[in-house]
């Protein structure tokens, strides 16, 4: 969901595995929808893992344990491997997560995120490992996310670590703007360019 | 010292985007019904048009049916997809050729034949194989979703620049050895993922002396090595293939435009990130044993022993020949083969149903062999009748279908039952892409026409004069 990015403090869903997968985030089943409503693909996050196959929920998934929620989620690293559908983007704003921490992020996955106003937000292992720790011994920790200065912090530990975010992106997330939105206030700059150059 | 990438590519920067990518000008923006319904309906949520819808074309393929196509498609799904590309088309004022119209046809068959590609745009379409309008002198690369909504909303897409990569095949091409069989033989060296975060010049004589049906199948195929696209610099076989065609420029404008083209080329000092350089001699007549496109060799060779692949690529191929229930080292010629597709945006222009009427004129279509031949537009199909190859196709036991995707990757009814062998003039051999447990041959028209006549695997040289 298109919104502002500022400073996010939030507790945390933890996910610890490697290597979560597109299509564990979204299975391919999902992709034949002819629209894009978040929702949708929000309720069907992590189907599979969360879900029985008759729609029951599976009580020892991290999204049906009633101890942990918030808008940021924590996983193992490479997060979001597979195949490069902006489906598994959209289920995870969909659902209402702002924030993914992880030590390592798949690429094309990493900037779906973005586009879709998800920060992916790339922490050393270390940080990584504690944050886990500290999640399990208390469901209730928090995490501060400063966008305008690029830190990350385990407010119970008080660790805390810069992350990158490309200029044009951050402008982006902190001012609610999608690419979309961008070239809509680029109108002079293209008319401009047709008038030079195309005829 | 700029490569004809660099300085297409240059001329649409309407700007660096700061920190960012570069905000490209987009000439022209193709449509099909599978990628754009959710472009469509992100603009109504935003309330915005088309900015140049005039640059905007649609057109359904993907889901079109090859039999009675002035009847309603009989499956809900694809006929809900069709249907939404009409309304949307309509709502936004944009082109639109329909289903069963006279310049209906595959996107990316329809463009060159209409010039609505031309030397020196940027071309851009929600699907991978929009690198076939490169064989023009364009760049052109297959885009997601969301960034087809952003071309409609504003002409212009958000890019990271790739790569330069240069591909030269230098001398003549064997007897019987076409395009597609180029294509084969690069994948086939360079593996599916050796030209990824590139896009590819393909130079040297032997591509010159490509027709301009040759090179959209050349370039089609880009997308297969990895590359974001493929491209060849315009020349004399360019203009006289696009000269008097129907968005091609007129009169004084056409010579003027003629002149610009000619200034498309790569620099004589323009470096490469990467240059390969192939001897067109060694190139054979090329088929798929495999489920990647990469997985290729001669026709007259065979499957490769388990000791010529790498070991961390042993299991994959192993896994692909049990699929294809292939052995190490089986022989390719004399495979038994149920049916042969010719078609997709591949091979299904004029000069591949030539090709394919070459082999079968005199002879019968071999029982048991089901042949599937689809024109890649409307216009094939015409011309394909204006030249009387219905006739000779006919007399041999072959029927024309109405044009589309079709077989290629099998949305609509064409679809290749499990376990049985195709022998297909498309682009992918991926597991089940022609139907569930559908196994795959790609080949050339030549190829697809031999197995057609004998209902195996033949070498297509046995049938040239
Ligand atoms: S013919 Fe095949 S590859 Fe070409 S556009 Fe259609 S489905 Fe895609």
């Amino acid at each position: 969901m298109k919104q502002k990015f500022d400073i996010i403090e939030s507790t945390c869903v933890p996910l610890p595995l490697e290597n979560v997968d597109t299509d564990q985030i979204i299975p391919a089943r999902f992709l034949k929808a002819t629209t894009r409503e978040e929702s949708f693909f929000g309720e069907n996050l992590f189907r599979d893992w969360r879900y029985h196959p008759d729609g029951t929920p599976k009580r020892d998934f991290v999204l049906n344990d009633p101890r942990y929620g918030g808008e940021i989620l924590v996983a193992g690293r490479n997060f979001g491997s597979g195949s490069s559908r902006e489906h598994a983007a959209w289920a995870i704003a969909g659902y209402g997560f702002k924030v993914v921490i992880s030590s390592f992020f798949a690429d094309i996955h990493k900037n779906n995120e973005l586009n879709n106003f998800v920060l992916p937000v790339v922490v050393t292992p270390e940080f990584l490992a504690e944050l886990f720790a500290t999640i399990a011994a208390d469901p209730q920790a928090k995490v501060r996310v400063d966008v305008p200065n690029q830190t990350v912090t385990n407010l119970s530990t008080g660790r805390s670590e810069t992350f990158e975010l490309n200029p044009y992106k951050k402008y982006c997330l902190m001012h609610a703007l999608d690419d979309i939105d961008f070239l809509m206030l680029q109108k002079d700059k293209i008319e401009a360019w047709e008038a030079r150059c195309s005829k | 010292m700029n490569t004809l990438f660099d300085k297409i590519w240059d001329a649409h920067v309407v700007q660096h985007v700061d920190g960012g990518p570069d905000q490209l000008y987009i000439d022209r923006l193709y449509c099909h019904e599978v990628t754009s319904p959710q472009a469509f309906d992100g603009l109504r949520a935003r309330g915005l048009r088309c900015l140049r819808p005039e640059k905007i074309f649609c057109m359904p393929d993907h889901n079109t049916p090859t039999e009675h196509q002035d009847r309603p498609i009989e499956d809900p799904v694809s006929k809900k997809q069709v249907d939404a590309l009409v309304a949307n088309a309509a709502e936004f004022g944009l082109t639109h050729y329909g289903m069963n119209e006279p310049d209906n046809g595959i996107i990316h068959v329809v463009g060159p034949e209409k010039a609505l590609s031309l030397p020196g745009m940027t071309i851009v379409c929600g699907d991978s194989h929009t690198s076939t309008h490169g064989a023009v002198g364009a760049v052109a690369f297959g885009i997601g979703t969301s960034e087809v909504e952003m071309v409609m909303a504003s002409q212009c897409i958000l890019q990271q620049k790739p790569k330069s990569m240069r591909i030269r095949i230098e001398g003549e091409l064997g007897k019987g050895v076409t395009a597609k069989d180029v294509a084969l033989f690069l994948m086939s060296r360079l593996t599916t993922s050796g030209a990824t975060g590139y896009f590819v010049e393909y130079a040297g004589s032997a591509v010159r002396s490509l027709s301009m049906e040759g090179r959209l199948t050349l370039c089609n195929l880009s997308i297969e090595m990895g590359a974001r696209g493929g491209f060849i610099a315009p020349d004399e076989t360019t203009f006289a293939y696009l000269k008097g065609r129907e968005y091609a420029p007129k009169g004084e404008a056409w010579e003027q435009a003629v002149e610009r083209w000619k200034q498309l080329r790569s620099d004589d000092d323009a470096v490469f990130d990467r240059e390969v350089v192939y001897d067109a001699a060694e190139i054979p007549p090329m088929i798929t044993y495999g489920t990647n496109p990469g997985m290729g060799t001669a026709v007259c060779g065979h499957v490769p022993t388990l000791d010529e692949i790498p070991v961390e690529g042993q299991p994959s191929f192993c896994k692909a020949l049990k699929y294809m229930d292939f052995q190490p080292g089986d022989a390719l010629v004399g495979k038994s083969v149920d049916y042969v597709f010719l078609g997709a945006c591949t091979n299904g222009r004029i000069e591949d149903f030539r090709a394919f009427a070459s082999v079968v004129k005199g002879r019968k279509k071999a029982p048991g062999v089901v042949a599937w031949l689809v024109p890649g537009s409307q216009a094939v199909r015409r011309q394909i009748e204006a030249e009387g190859l219905d006739l000779v196709l006919r007399e041999a036991g072959f029927e024309i279908r109405q044009p589309g995707c079709s077989a290629c990757l099998a949305m609509n009814p064409d679809k290749v039952p499990a376990g049985k062998y195709c022998v297909s003039t498309s682009n992918r051999n991926f597991e089940g892409r022609q139907g569930p447990g559908s196994r795959t041959l790609l080949a050339s028209p030549l190829t697809a026409a031999a197995a057609a006549v004998t209902g195996v695997i033949t070498d297509p040289r046995d049938f040239l004069v």
